[in-house]
């Protein structure tokens, strides 16, 4: 099937305020009787769920944490675009758009982000006014810096705590609609099945983590804000708790899950130290503005402490390939130049895995209290972790997997295939491309909650009566029975293995054969290994306890089950995309160890549909038309 | 490379809590941590006991983590003694047992507050944190209905005050770390953030009245001048906030 995704036509700068204009509205003294549950309280759902509320809508709001102020979107450390072009450096709405168009490598739809490029300056504005203590100049006037490959200084920031305290700014407005009564707030819930009515979205079940219960909750509309997935390689820079379990659920319910190979590896995070470990940490990209990325060019000197390899003896391998961009290449290509380097043999640190991140030309340049200024936090939280000062000594950096443009289909509404359901932020797919910018996910996550879902849900809401369907009927009870007996199978199988033991078995085989290069046989490989590993896991794992307590294993078994699916479908997906682009790398087609896209084959969303558990995915195809950013080899050279 | 060996490890005791839910009698329990290394933050030593603790048909120990990079506030551990464990500036999950030694004895308890009820063995409720931010803790704007970013001018040392505040991560260790279970250090950072700030101003005089009757309400105690809470607090947030909101308070008052 070919997808529409129901993007307005029309010169692109008037698509948005024409499709405003065109929605229809839901009465001001009616939007009380429409519900609305939104799941998940980071960015997206934080303030979708606060702008609803104050909008006049019921809405309930889910988050499996013990507090909406603690989603993963906290941890995000460098930024926040906006086209705001304060600095009169060239900045522009017509700019961030083409940046995030490239950026994405053409794989997102133009009027997806040029409408998130127009409403960037809008949360900027909101952001302040909630008190989020941006970065002042002396001036008393909003400080800028330049991020992750962008020629122009657009990005705002809060010291290395933008996602902080851009959350806690949404958290504070959720909050104060929480007080007011719109927004009921449900703590310690997973959610663990959408529930559809004669093809549409009516509402969800989840599990109350503290008690164990099974619960029915239903609506008019649900809106997942449910985050991403790239804990399907065990480590990642995600927090423990973020898993594929809600959008994996909406699948197996009908909602086709778009691009779920494209995966976002993150250039600079702390290498991995022992098979122990839980998670990878990151560290802000904003520290490539100052630091330099190099290892040793002799095989020889690896062995050696890194200042007794003189300058001449070091490749700063980023600015030798890239002159232009140097350290401060995207992602995706600064991730796969640090792993050629390793593949190479000239990785430092344990394993050979890591480059330095060298910031003593800064030092020399600036002074180290300018450079501790700027990084402080980010040098302290290095050392913690290492036991190594890294003001005097060059930080050793690996790339890690960090986030992910796929997630599932939404057209330009953020409307899922199944009518009702609207997927907002991380959790959809729409406008990162293959590859995400530097300080662009914490702009999608608050653009999709404050400033399109208010409009666009009223589209569909002004369509439906509401109401209509309560947990009385009876997909609810059918949903709660199957939710029970999924859990009470993964309790009874009492094998020899534990959750965590198959957890990063799965990440091992996602990390090396769909990793931050792919090819074909090693995808291959991986289709055949995790259904076995799969069915290992229904046979030998072992889940303690019960399922009518708070219990940690039960919550970890059953977002490992999840991914033991979905990682089958992101090989598929990444072998079905004949071609390399963003964060999807097939060594076979590359030049010269640049990504080689086909745009005469693979210029499309590729959306998998759920068939059954024995039947394979049906793949849908949305065509991608550029008319304003015209099709090119992105370079960085 | 810090002078380490990847092969040494250490063997610890640990004095664990355990409670089976909120209504439960709780106890301290033993167990052997095995095969640590120092590289081991103090929550992956805590999951190697588990794994042994699963794999042997025992339940583990259930605690609040999720980031584990020191940020979301979820961790909540107090450890011999000291919430978070006592390192300066740091989180339980940041802590590295390259603090420990082979053959030491570690207590490991929830967070101890009458506001705090234990959930589960080291998970407690803090939904009380929430009930004091819902209280006031915000300003009352409405989304689109704001000025440009750039309309409001905020100077440099205000906007740095604000931020000094802001870095609250709402874990709870002040309270927990307070004799009188206050959570005051946690009420004013928020209370003195909104204070310094233009946008915050209109409503400053109400809202620290709010703010402080619902930390009332919650059960926490008064803050008695101790500081510990200051010394605790991974994030270094600063007492001299408890002081900027008892001005705000008494402003409120006189005004």
């Amino acid at each position: 099937m070919i997808l529409d995704g129901k993007c307005p036509t029309g010169p692109i700068e008037k698509t948005w305020d024409k499709h405003r204009f065109d929605l229809k509205l839901v009465n001001p003294a009616n939007k009380r009787k429409y519900n609305i549950i939104v799941v998940g309280t980071g960015l997206a759902g934080g303030a979708a769920a606060a702008s609803l509320g104050e909008l006049g809508y019921n809405v309930q709001a889910f988050c499996y944490q013990d507090t909406p102020r603690r989603a993963h979107s906290i941890a995000a450390q460098g930024g926040i675009n906006a086209a705001k072009a304060y600095p009169n450096d060239g900045d522009s709405i017509y700019r961030l758009f083409y940046d995030t168009i490239k950026g994405g490598d053409f794989r997102a739809r133009e009027a997806d982000v040029w409408r998130l490029a127009q409403v960037s300056n809008n949360i900027i504005d909101q952001c302040v006014a909630q008190g989020v203590p941006f970065a002042r100049d002396y001036a008393g006037y909003l400080d800028n810096r330049s991020f992750g490959g962008a020629q122009v200084s657009r990005t705002f920031f809060a010291r290395g705590q933008t996602g902080q305290q851009l959350l806690l700014g949404a958290y504070s407005a959720l909050s104060r609609q929480i007080a007011a009564g719109t927004v009921k707030m449900y703590n310690r819930r997973e959610m663990l099945d959408l529930v559809v009515v004669d093809g549409v979205a009516k509402g969800i079940t989840c599990r109350n983590l503290i008690t164990g219960e099974l619960e029915s909750y239903a609506a008019d509309a649900v809106c997942l804000c449910t985050g991403g997935y790239v804990n399907v390689f065990y480590l990642s820079t995600n927090a423990m708790g973020c898993s594929v379990t809600a959008n994996w659920k909406a699948y197996k319910k009908g909602a086709y899950f778009a691009n779920p190979c494209y995966t976002q590896i993150h250039p600079t995070c702390i290498p991995q130290a022992g098979d122990y470990q839980s998670k990878l940490t990151l560290m802000s990209e904003s520290l490539r503005n100052d630091g330099r990325c190099w290892v040793p060019k002799n095989k020889a000197d690896l062995a050696k402490h890194p200042d007794e390899i003189p300058e001449e003896a070091r490749d700063y391998y980023l600015e030798r390939k890239y002159p232009s961009f140097g350290n401060l290449a995207p992602r995706d290509i600064a991730s796969r130049a640090a792993k050629e380097q390793c593949d190479d043999g000239r990785g430092v640190g344990p394993g050979g895995r890591g480059v330095y991140l060298d910031f003593s030309t800064a030092i020399k340049r600036v002074g180290a209290d300018t450079i501790k200024e700027r990084y402080g936090n980010l040098f302290e939280m290095y050392e913690k972790i290492t036991d190594e000062n890294g003001y005097k000594r060059p930080m050793r950096m690996y790339p890690a997997p960090h986030y992910s443009m796929g997630g599932l289909w939404v057209d330009y509404n953020l409307q899922s295939n199944i009518p009702g359901l609207f997927v907002l932020g991380e959790a959809n797919f729409s406008v990162h491309g293959a590859n995400r910018l530097g300080a662009s996910a914490l702009m999608q996550g608050l653009a999709d909650g404050y400033f399109v879902i208010p409009y666009t849900i009223g589209g569909y809401l002004a369509g439906i009566k509401p109401g209509t369907v309560t947990t009385a009927d009876p997909e609810f009870k059918k949903s709660t029975n199957e939710v029970k007996a999924y859990s009470q199978k993964l309790l009874s199988i009492n094998g020899k293995k534990t959750v965590s033991e198959f957890m990063r078995e799965l990440g091992g085989l996602m990390w090396e054969n769909c990793g931050m290069a792919r090819t074909e046989s090693s995808l291959k490989d991986n289709l055949k290994k995790i259904p076995a590993l799969r069915e290992e896991f229904w046979k030998n794992v072992k889940v303690s306890g019960t399922g009518g307590e708070l219990n940690q294993d039960l919550e970890n078994a059953g977002r490992t089950a999840d991914f033991l699916e979905f990682g089958e479908l992101m090989c598929r997906d990444a072998l079905h995309r004949k071609e390399s682009c963003g964060g999807h790398f097939r060594e076979e087609y590359q030049d010269q160890g640049e990504a080689e896209r086909d745009d005469v084959n693979f210029c499309y969303v590729g959306a998998w549909e759920f068939k059954g558990e024995k039947a394979e995915p049906e793949l849908h195809k949305e065509p991608l038309k550029f008319d304003n950013v015209h099709l090119a080899v992105r370079s960085y050279k | 490379m810090s002078s380490h060996n990847e092969h040494k490890t250490m063997t610890l005791t640990l004095i664990v809590w355990r409670q089976k839910n909120a209504t439960a009698q709780g106890k301290f329990d033993t167990y052997t941590a095995k095969g640590i290394t120092e590289h081991h933050s103090f929550l992956e030593m805590l999951d190697v006991v588990n794994e042994d603790l699963i794999k042997g048909g025992k339940e583990p120990i259930m605690f609040d983590h999720d980031c584990r990079e020191g940020i979301c506030g979820m961790c909540s551990q107090v450890v011999n003694g000291v919430p978070h464990g006592g390192q300066e500036r740091t989180t339980v999950c940041q802590l590295h047992m390259r603090k420990f030694k082979d053959g030491d004895t570690i207590y490991i308890e929830p967070w101890r507050a009458r506001a705090f009820p234990i959930v589960r063995d080291l998970i407690v409720d803090r939904s009380a944190l929430d009930t004091i931010i819902q209280a006031g803790g915000y300003t009352s704007c409405h989304t689109g209905g704001v000025p440009d970013g750039n309309a409001i001018l905020v100077s440099k040392p205000d906007a740095d005050y604000a931020m000094d505040a802001a870095e609250c991560i709402g874990c709870g260790a002040c309270a927990a770390a307070c004799p009188n279970s206050a959570a005051m250090l946690f009420t004013s950072a928020k209370v003195a953030q909104l204070a310094a700030l233009p946008q915050g101003k209109p409503e400053a005089a109400v809202r620290v009245k709010k703010m402080l009757d619902a930390h009332k309400e919650c059960g926490f105690g008064n803050c008695s001048n101790h500081y510990e809470c200051q010394a605790a607090c991974p994030k270094g947030i600063n007492v001299k906030f408890i002081a900027k909101l008892n001005r705000e308070y008494l402003k409120a008052h006189l005004g």
